[in-house]
């Protein structure tokens, strides 16, 4: 989104520096999708192009509800239909929104080697910030849910906002504001957790003993939460990890990897120049020169002599 | 060029326009590449035009390398297989770091540290062109997991950062040692430098046996 200039960033992508966060006073916000209220309408993912001027390209029939058939520069947002069949051999038509799901500690963000091109707002919103974006696809290394896309136009990464441009300004974000159900909401993350906890009781009430919310602890809690049927298996949802981590590949390095090597490399340049001022360069002597010519004419008069 | 009467040719015109094309190449890799390691070194970037020129151009600066590399590992292969001078000479490292000279047995026309460099970046560069093709994005964004990816920009990184600490030890190297750089400029050495540096080099030179190397001593 465009950058009016922010004073309420917590993380900033690739700076070593305290980000402006003057203004960090805010109440952290979440998303919470009622999965089991979702009746896979699309009308979230319509006003999601709707508010954003996204109009992804028409593509083709795969033989699924899913349409498009996946995330892309221009579709933020996507219902995705997954068909299960329980212990009862009943078929349940599991329905997930995905999109990005903001996390506490975001893996693009500690992947992204440009400044300032994902930020981390005191909300909790993650944001890309579109102009210092360098295409370089690192975000999608970094992500454990598998959610930038890059454009093949103008080499941007592009993913769900979360609306901040709408809720900077005190709305919800459209896809909220469009669902006929009530199984999107939006609020301070408090308010959607108490949310939450009635709605995972009266599921259980109902016979889904396994119903749970979904803020997985291990990237520090996420600013999408869903309210799951079977929480105990999130990847029945097509695929929705059930341990999402930022991988110990992109930790490696984006963590210990990258001020290691810095130092290396200037510890080798360093030490190459002490050995220049203390042992010092390495040269031809007059000596040698004459000893190699001495051994040029020895050779000579030899081949002279049969 | 005023080369003095009795030089020796140590690289010809096409070894050393081959090497230059190379080391060019390598720079511009090492700045792009840098810049978007490590956040500190972004400002790099900007010598490129800014970061998506940089990320755009780096790729490419790399197949030109490949490509300039097999010229180079097909000139100069055969002058840095290893042989029994080696283990002689690595054994003498500390008098070779010290300038010790005297204590240091003779040579051939590559030394050890130089094979060294070699070597090290025929692994690694072949290594950087793979794992780089699997996160270039623009092309190969799409062609594997991205896991593979993750695994592949690991070791992206770690055999550029192999690379330039033995481009480091090679640069240096070539100015601690007086007058190689001159060999790779210029293309010749005088005598004297042949004779103290690589002294079974001289005696073959000096002996007509023209530049080809030592077959293998090996049995």
């Amino acid at each position: 989104m465009s950058d009016l200039q922010s004073q309420d960033y917590v993380r900033r992508s690739a700076t070593t520096l305290t980000p402006p966060m003057a203004r960090n006073h805010e109440d952290q916000v979440a998303k919470l999708i009622d999965v089991s209220r979702c009746i896979g309408c699309k009308a979230c993912q319509s006003a999601c192009m709707e508010w954003n001027d996204l109009r992804p390209e028409i593509g083709h029939f795969e033989g699924s509800y899913e349409n498009p058939n996946d995330l892309g520069p221009s579709v933020w947002t996507l219902m995705k239909f997954a068909e299960y069949e329980n212990e009862q051999g009943n078929l349940e038509w599991l329905i997930r929104k995905d999109g990005c799901m903001h996390c506490e500690d975001p893996g693009c963000l500690k992947a992204c080697p440009a400044p300032g091109a994902i930020v981390q707002y005191a909300n909790g919103i993650v944001d890309f910030i579109s102009d210092k974006c360098i295409g370089c696809g690192y975000c999608v290394k970094g992500c454990p849910f598998d959610v930038p896309r890059i454009s093949k136009t103008d080499h941007k990464s592009y993913k769900c906002t979360l609306c901040s441009d709408r809720v900077t300004v005190g709305l919800e974000p459209a896809c909220v504001k469009a669902c006929p159900t009530g199984a999107i909401m939006f609020g301070s993350k408090t308010d959607m957790h108490r949310q939450a906890g009635e709605r995972i009781e009266d599921l259980k009430s109902r016979g889904f003993e396994k119903a749970g919310l979904y803020d997985p602890a291990e990237v520090g809690g996420t600013h999408v939460m869903y309210v799951l049927h079977h929480a105990d298996k999130p990847s029945l949802y097509s695929g929705l990890p059930d341990e999402p981590r930022i991988s110990p590949t992109v930790r490696v390095w984006k963590g210990i990897l990258k001020p290691l090597a810095v130092i290396g490399i200037a510890a080798a340049v360093i030490g190459s120049f002490f050995h220049w001022v203390t042992i010092g360069p390495n040269e031809v002597r007059d000596e040698d020169e004459a000893e190699a010519d001495r051994a040029l004419r020895e050779i000579e008069e030899e081949e002279k002599t049969p | 060029m005023t080369r003095p009467k009795r030089a020796l040719t140590r690289y010809t015109t096409v070894n050393r326009v081959n090497h230059w094309i190379n080391a060019i190449l390598f720079v511009l890799l090492v700045l792009s590449g840098l810049s978007f390691f490590d956040p500190i070194l972004f400002f790099l970037s900007g010598l490129f035009g800014g970061g998506q020129w940089a990320r755009a151009v780096h790729p490419w600066f790399g197949c030109c390398l490949v490509i300039s590399w097999i010229g180079m590992f097909v000139q100069f292969w055969r002058s840095n297989l290893f042989n029994r001078d080696d283990a002689a000479w690595s054994k003498s490292i500390v008098h070779v770091v010290t300038n010790d000279d005297e204590n240091v047995p003779p040579i051939g026309r590559n030394n050890s540290g130089q094979k060294l460099v070699f070597w090290a970046m025929t692994l690694l560069i072949p290594t950087l062109f793979v794992s780089g093709l699997l996160i270039w994005e623009v092309y190969f964004g799409k062609a594997t997991s991205i896991p593979v990816q993750r695994a592949a920009v690991l070791i992206h990184s770690l055999a550029a950062l192999g690379a330039i600490f033995v481009w480091i030890v090679h640069v240096y190297a070539a100015i601690w040692i007086r007058d190689s750089v001159r060999s790779m400029t210029q293309g010749y050495v005088t005598p004297g430098w042949a004779w103290h540096h690589h002294r079974k080099w001289f005696y073959q030179l000096a002996s007509g046996q023209r530049v080809k190397t030592e077959p293998r001593k090996n049995p």
